[in-house]
């Protein structure tokens, strides 16, 4: 079971930069070693977080009070582009944030994020980009709903927006279901499938058998 | 074509739109194959086809020789990945042992990357498989787990894209050139939500290899599949590699791999027209793959831009890189020059840039590697002589590994250097820690290391 996501009502950051890739997210070199997760949240944008020197770069939006407090992250075009790493995942999470909302993510983060329980939210850049100068107007201290089940935001100024979302993945965030144990009850339909496309395509199934 | 391959590996339908894929081929690297298999261990699973799965270190591994200076971490998870695959069972092509490489060098180079098969692996550039008419993406270390345990994927169904790639390629211009000038063209988040399909004169008049740098790129569009259809150069390129299928089985195979291209009437969700014959040599100026221009270019001025927000990301990223707005890019002076990675460390790739090394030197303030692509592809560009084009010009030949693509294993840019790389991400910090990367052709980065700057290669070609 990951944490069930329902409804969150927090403080949010707007990281506006557009094309913000999982590189940036979390460098490569915090991901090696099989013993890593539970290190990644003082990681998590490194390099906007810090100056070359170690010290935290103040102007970084998420060393700012309220924002350090952010629970949500309010993001440019193509956020989590690039690296499958789910590490970009995990170091957000570390951080504290439960869910995103921007006008389009990377496809493969994207996915990543529901395997953690995290909820990214698209909507249209007006409204990320009015949701942004919203928060901005109360420097931060007008907290943003998320609610799930309802699929609607709304904002520090009482907005409300509606959002799609994958009716399965909705499902999924909400009961916290685990994917693995899900599929693995229908091995028998796996394992008849094999079977009949073992006749159909010989070559995918004896892989090197032929040599 | 992404529909007949998709729905010929449909298990079981679970909403309108969403499917239990069937996984063909399973590829796992050093950085994220261990860990997912030892998630697998805590969840009391086992591997549920070891013999669908591959596995090679290739992210993690030194590509000195002799492997020196792979650090602690690489070192365990090597001994990490080489305890798990034997202990489940799983083909470990292992450092030294020909089919070892980088993941997406060796699945086309072994035969494992068939037409018609869906390849997955923890690495975003699986899409480089669709140059074989594959459907490859990458997977995260949760889908990893969930396809170690079961073979198979929940997948939504993508909208499709197709490129049409028309006119003959001009002098100097490659695959690269090609990919990258899309991206510029059409940003780097066109793809995402969809499979693209490469199609058009253009394509089908490119090598094997060719199609696979362009279908790596596809991730660089936002695309996480890519995929071109197979033909008889797809077929001649396969015939006889190792895990290809052979005899009765071979000919079975290529009928079924005949069928697989988009129908005449096909219908695909967005279509793209690229006349190639307008394309010069490209290289990136900025933190994005869309940030590219031709080699003849000029930076581009944020002050000429009238979209604050383009102006501003225009700005972090010439400050980033440390170029002058409105300078021509040609004559930048670089410190490194990096060939190698999944998108250009193929035989060909190497064939190309010792074209133009060839007699020539590499300048003296600037470092330059050439890692191949797999230990194959090694052994025959030393069986033709190139590995001694490279090192007579200056260059170092070393091992193979995705080395100073994503710095993973150590290699990296310095801070502050200039880097001309034949990889695939420009990114802030991706070859080492404010790392400045510009993306380019083998050709181009040869031409950059021998000029020591930024250069047109057309100029020393002809």
């Amino acid at each position: 079971m990951k944490q069930p996501f329902n409804r969150l009502t927090a403080i949010a950051a707007p990281i506006m930069r557009g094309n913000i890739d999982t590189d940036v997210i979390i460098r490569i070199e915090r991901l090696v070693g099989n013993t890593v997760r539970g290190t990644l949240g003082r990681w998590a944008f490194g390099s906007l977080r810090y100056q070359p020197d170690g010290t935290e770069n103040p102007e970084f939006i998420l060393n700012r009070e309220p924002y350090r407090q952010a629970e949500i992250l309010v993001t440019g075009p193509n956020f989590g582009c690039g690296s499958s790493r789910e590490g970009a995942v995990w170091s957000l999470q570390e951080l504290g944030i439960r869910a995103i909302i921007g006008s389009g993510f990377g496809d493969i983060f994207f996915a990543n994020c529901f395997q953690n329980g995290i909820l990214p939210v698209v909507v249209d850049k007006a409204i990320v980009d009015q949701l942004a100068a919203d928060i901005e107007a109360t420097q931060g201290a007008g907290r943003v709903s998320i609610d799930l089940e309802t699929q609607t935001i709304v904002t520090p100024s009482g907005q409300r927006h509606t959002f799609e979302i994958d009716p399965r993945r909705r499902e999924g965030l909400l009961q916290g279901l685990d994917e693995v144990a899900m599929t693995l009850q229908r091995d028998d339909e796996i394992r008849a499938f094999q079977a009949a496309d073992r006749a159909a395509r010989p070559w995918i199934h004896f892989a090197g058998q032929s040599a | 074509m992404l529909a007949k391959i998709w729905d010929q590996h449909v298990i079981a339908q679970i909403s309108d739109d969403t499917d239990i894929l069937h996984v063909d081929r399973h590829l796992l690297h050093d950085l994220g194959g261990s860990r997912g298999l030892l998630d697998l261990k805590s969840k009391g699973l086992t591997v549920h086809n070891p013999e669908l799965t591959f596995a090679t270190p290739d992210h993690a591994i030194s590509t000195a020789h002799g492997r020196a200076g792979t650090s602690k971490i690489g070192q365990e998870l090597l001994a990490a990945l080489r305890l798990e695959t034997t202990a489940s069972g799983i083909r470990l092509f292992d450092v030294d042992q020909p089919g070892q490489g980088i993941v997406h060098v060796i699945g086309p180079e072994l035969g494992l990357s068939l037409p018609g098969c869906i390849i997955v692996c923890g690495d975003s550039h699986t899409c480089t498989h669709g140059g074989l008419g594959a459907l490859g993406f990458g997977i995260g270390s949760s889908e990893l787990t969930h396809v170690l345990a079961t073979q198979a994927l929940i997948q939504r169904r993508p909208k499709t894209m197709r490129v049409t790639f028309d006119g003959r390629l001009p002098f100097g211009v490659t695959a690269k050139d090609m990919i990258l000038a899309l991206i510029g063209q059409i940003g780097a988040a066109a793809g995402t939500g969809y499979a693209v399909e490469y199609a058009g004169s253009a394509i089908r008049d490119l090598p094997t290899e060719g199609r696979l740098t362009i279908c790596n790129l596809s991730i660089e569009l936002g695309a996480k599949m890519g995929m071109i259809a197979p033909d008889e150069k797809t077929f001649e390129f396969l015939r006889g590699r190792p895990y290809a299928p052979r005899g009765e089985m071979w000919s079975e195979a290529v009928e079924a791999w005949r069928r697989l291209p988009s129908d005449i009437d096909a219908v695909f969700d967005r279509e793209v027209l690229f006349d190639v014959e307008k394309i010069v040599p490209q290289v990136t100026w900025g933190i994005s793959p869309e940030h590219v221009i031709g080699v003849d270019g000029r930076i581009p001025d944020p002050r000429s831009v009238g979209d604050p927000a383009q102006a501003a990301a225009i700005t972090t990223a010439l400050d980033y890189m440390a170029l002058m707005p409105g300078a021509p890019i040609a004559g930048t002076p670089v410190d490194w020059v990096f060939i190698g990675s999944c998108t250009n460390s193929r035989l060909s790739d190497l064939r190309a840039a010792a074209a133009v090394a060839r007699g020539r030197k590499v300048a003296p303030n600037v470092r330059a590697w050439v890692v191949p692509g797999s230990e194959n592809v090694k052994r025959e560009a030393v069986a033709e002589g190139l590995d001694k084009v490279f090192t007579d010009a200056g260059f170092e030949w070393r091992e193979p590994g995705c080395s100073m693509c994503l710095a993973a294993n150590g290699e990296t840019v310095a801070p502050g250097q200039r880097s001309v790389s034949t990889s695939n991400r420009n990114f802030v910090g991706r070859q080492g820690p404010l790392a400045r990367t510009h993306l380019a052709s083998p050709a181009s980065a040869v031409a950059a290391a021998v000029a020591g700057a930024i250069a047109d290669v057309r100029s020393l070609e002809r």
